[in-house]
């Protein structure tokens, strides 16, 4: 086939194009024509298909995620916020932090340890894209139901991509979750989390100005891997029927990320950038149009200069190529030969590709001929806007009215404790241990909470001793029963984790993982998802700096529950003042801070006796959970409490046993007036956590809780070997942890 | 008995980041002259019985779901008649 170029597409406008095939509509491809005053040249169609997908455009979300920069709390330590790579606060001692947590779902089901390993790559590379060094990685999965014969082919392989590729980059993994449920068969969710630090004047940008300047691709060849990838991988359903959709995947190479880190940062070091952009999804596509787009807008690239892996290789597919570990980044002409050589002393290949031009037009050669000449705006930040219809689904409100609070409740001590221990070994409640020691937890020596702890933490100076704690938090369940309050409690709990760490909660970025788009029950959900997170935010004074929105998780008619994740990012300014979960020390009490109703909807108990799921998810209260976080850092930073967990999907059984096996040491837990042991041990309700108080700190602490008026309830004591809920039940610590760690490893190893 | 080899290779358009070491690496070595390296697995089956048909697909059905990630790498199979790799007499 003859080259299309510019002038032969203006000669030829009846030539038939396959927008179809490349996912358009055919009232967006009439968009195009109307835009470029002809039809587009193959390349210009291979860039708007994959920039106008839903996975680049956001086309079906953004006028729902428009919320998350109209309702934004007062927060001054917010530096970058949405739109960049990622977004940027301050952490204070002149720190900033990025942060961003992304999908890689679809890759992931289709070959899960590629798939995986290459999300965790691309995550990096955003980080690194916005100066920082990246210190951190955190992980949250969702999985099929545990004992299906698929998930036993797609965890292993997800564990193991993302523990090989982070182990190569000795980036710590510190956190994350795992959850197993029978609507993520066939759509697992691989989301991936990255911490980057910096100072502030390291903050770098993705744009283009300045004509003149030079437009560097450096990092790994191009290759043939992951064509049209992001718009067939992400923006289309899988079939129930007939063999998987099996594109080509992306490859990753983490000792090529690892150079490209290096080089990366020494590069900033010596201030030789004056835009950046990493390649993710869309490859070039993206990274040329979003840099363009964002600067003045005018770039000349020569496209037969970028280095191939392929020579065979057509510039369509060089512009759609998804090739790992790449760069671009727009240098003044002065620095191109220091930035060259920098690259050459880290064996990174860097090729100057094009340059920045006075006019407003994003103009691509091949061998001399013009092949693209568009409006880079068009492509990166003008591309489709949908209003799609939402309704609440017809079957919402007997879901609703299906009230788990009916459900037969244990008669008696010894039917409790059987309960607790099924409970507790079930696969979502079971330790998690198994996969997260396949993770290096600890590399860097940085870290000083990491999983089970309820959230991750790492030391940013070893002077200061300043560190920040992550935690991300997601519950499909709650969301399914009610949108809005479970979007909302997903930032509650991630909230409420990173202030139980001892760390002051600073903003958030999200990852909305949800079905098809184009129905409108699921739209229903989104909307009042990013509804719920926006009010929430706001209330929290918690900003929503980034995130991604992964759409079309579902199998034929079959939708994933909606499943936002969310990540918040907190500051501890001694790390040494931290708080662990483990009940360590005898003799210490035990205090329940909060109020426990009877909330059973979505609850653990429901799911693993009952396998039930219906009536309402527990209330919530964000000004509660403002005040409980108050308390919780406060009480650290003064060594008032010396552990801390917040009771959440299990309730207090749950966070008991989790904090007594951790530390190693038994209970004695009291009953409550006015509450029976059932709803005090399997609730849900949330804005709790339960504390370890040395005797010592008892009275000040109780003193501190009455005059915030946050209900603080004695409940036991940390004692023996056993956990003893009196006059029902006792179960030794070597029984509950048999059951609570073997779960993983019978399922899996 | 009979000796069957799989080779299992990556798809030609996967990043071979094992291959690309290699290449890298020969230069510095003093070899020069090679464009690309690509590197695979070389699986040797002695199979029980003879090998006919029946058993070339048996051995294709497990190259295929047990030997090569089909998803992104190509396999052949075949049979050894190099007298070499017989059995010492």
């Amino acid at each position: 086939m003859s080259l299309d170029t510019v002038k032969h597409a203006a000669e030829t406008p009846d030539t038939g194009q396959p927008w179809k095939e490349l996912g358009l509509k055919e009232d967006e491809y009439a968009r195009i024509r109307e835009i470029l005053g002809r039809r587009p040249t193959g390349a210009e169609l291979a860039m708007y298909s994959v920039m106008w997908s839903e996975h680049c455009s956001y086309k079906s979300s953004k006028v729902h995620l428009k919320q998350f920069g109209e309702k934004v709390p007062a927060n001054d330590a917010m530096l970058v916020g949405i739109g960049e790579n990622a977004g940027v606060v301050d952490v204070g001692q002149g720190y900033a932090v990025t942060f961003k947590v992304e999908s890689h779902n679809h890759p992931s089901y289709i070959e899960p340890y590629q798939g995986a390993a290459t999300g965790v790559g691309g995550i990096v590379r955003d980080i690194l894209a916005m100066g920082a060094r990246p210190v951190a990685v955190v992980d949250p999965l969702r999985f099929g139901a545990a004992d299906h014969p698929d998930t036993r082919r797609v965890l292993p392989g997800v564990v193991a991509g993302i523990g090989g590729y982070g182990n190569c980059l000795g980036l710590p993994n510190i956190g994350g979750e795992v959850v197993f449920d029978e609507c993520y068969q066939g759509n697992p969710l691989v989301n991936a989390g990255c911490i980057g630090v910096m100072k502030h004047e390291d903050i770098h940008l993705a744009k283009a100005s300045g004509p003149g300047n030079k437009v560097i691709l450096y990092g790994a060849r191009t290759g043939g891997d992951g064509i049209g990838g992001v718009s067939v991988l992400a923006s289309e359903t899988f079939e129930s029927t007939g063999p998987a959709k099996r594109p080509a995947v992306q490859v990753g190479d983490p000792f090529q990320e690892k150079l490209l880190i290096e080089c990366t940062l020494e590069i900033f070091k010596e201030k030789l950038v004056a835009g950046i952009q990493d390649l993710g999804g869309a490859g070039l596509s993206c990274a040329t149009s979003e840099l363009a787009s964002a600067g003045s807008g005018g770039m000349r690239v020569e496209l037969d200069t970028v280095p191939l892996r392929d020579s065979s290789l057509s510039p369509e597919e060089i512009l759609m190529s998804e090739s790992q570990e790449r760069m671009c980044a727009i240098v003044e002409p002065q620095h191109v030969d220091r930035f060259l050589e920098i690259c050459e002393k880290w064996d990174v290949i860097a090729t100057v590709i094009g340059e920045v031009t006075e006019g407003s037009q994003l103009e691509i050669f091949w061998h001399g001929e013009q092949i693209v000449d568009v409006p880079p705006r068009s492509v990166a930040h003008e591309g489709p806007t949908y209003h799609r219809p939402f309704a609440r689904p017809s079957c919402q409100d007997a879901l609703q009215a299906d009230d788990a609070g009916k459900l037969a409740r244990p008669a008696d001590g010894a039917e409790l404790r059987e309960q607790v221990l099924k409970l507790v070994a079930s696969p979502n409640q079971a330790s998690k241990s198994w996969i997260t020691d396949q993770y290096d937890r600890f590399v860097q020596g940085n870290t000083v909470l990491a999983m089970p702890e309820d959230a991750g933490m790492v030391r940013i100076d070893e002077e200061s001793n300043l560190g920040v704690a992550m935690a991300t938090d997601g519950n499909g369940r709650y969301a399914k029963l009610d949108p809005y309050t479970g979007a909302q409690l997903a930032l509650a709990e991630s909230y409420r984790n990173v202030a139980a760490s001892g760390a002051r909660p600073l903003a958030i970025s999200d990852c909305l993982n949800f079905g098809s788009p184009e129905d409108p029950d699921v739209m229903w959900q989104f909307a009042e998802a990013t509804r719920g997170l926006a009010d929430g935010c706001l209330e929290l004074g918690t900003p929503v700096t980034g995130g991604n929105v992964s759409l079309y998780n579902q199998t034929g008619e079959t939708a994933i529950h909606p499943t936002p994740v969310v990540a918040v990012l907190g500051v501890i300014d001694d790390v040494t003042r931290r708080t662990p979960v483990a009940f360590a020390k005898e003799g210490q009490l035990l205090y329940l801070l909060g109020d426990t109703h009877e909330e059973f909807g979505g609850s653990a108990w429901s799911e693993v006796i009952h396998r039930h799921l219906g009536g309402m998810p527990p209330k919530v209260d964000l000004s509660r959970e403002k005040l409980l976080g108050e308390i919780l850092i406060s009480a650290s930073r003064d060594g008032m409490i010396d552990a801390a967990h917040d009771l959440s999907d299990g309730g207090l059984i749950q966070a008991v046993t989790e904090s007594c096996l951790r530390g190693g040491k038994g209970a004695r837990l009291v009953v409550p007036d006015g509450l029976d042991a059932f709803t005090f041990l399997f609730s849900e309700s949330a804005g709790r956590a339960v504390v370890s108080v040395p005797r010592s700190e008892e009275l000040r602490f109780t003193d501190m809780c009455g005059a915030r008026a946050l209900p603080v309830t004695r409940i036991g004591v940390v004692d023996g070997e056993e956990i003893e809920v009196q006059g029902e039940f006792s179960i030794a610590l070597g029984e509950l942890r048999t059951a609570h760690e073997g779960t993983l490893k019978g399922l899996f190893a | 008995m009979a000796r069957v080899v799989v080779d299992v290779m990556l798809k030609p358009e996967i990043l071979d980041p094992q291959g690309q070491a290699v290449q890298r690496a020969l230069p510095r070595l003093g070899f020069d002259g090679i464009a690309d390296v690509r590197q695979g697995k070389r699986f040797e089956l002695e199979v029980e019985g003879p090998v006919d048909a029946a058993a070339l697909a048996r051995i294709d059905e497990l190259a295929e779901t047990f030997l090569a990630n089909t998803v992104i790498e190509d396999f052949t199979v075949r049979i050894e008649t190099d007298e070499k790799s017989e059995e010492p007499k």
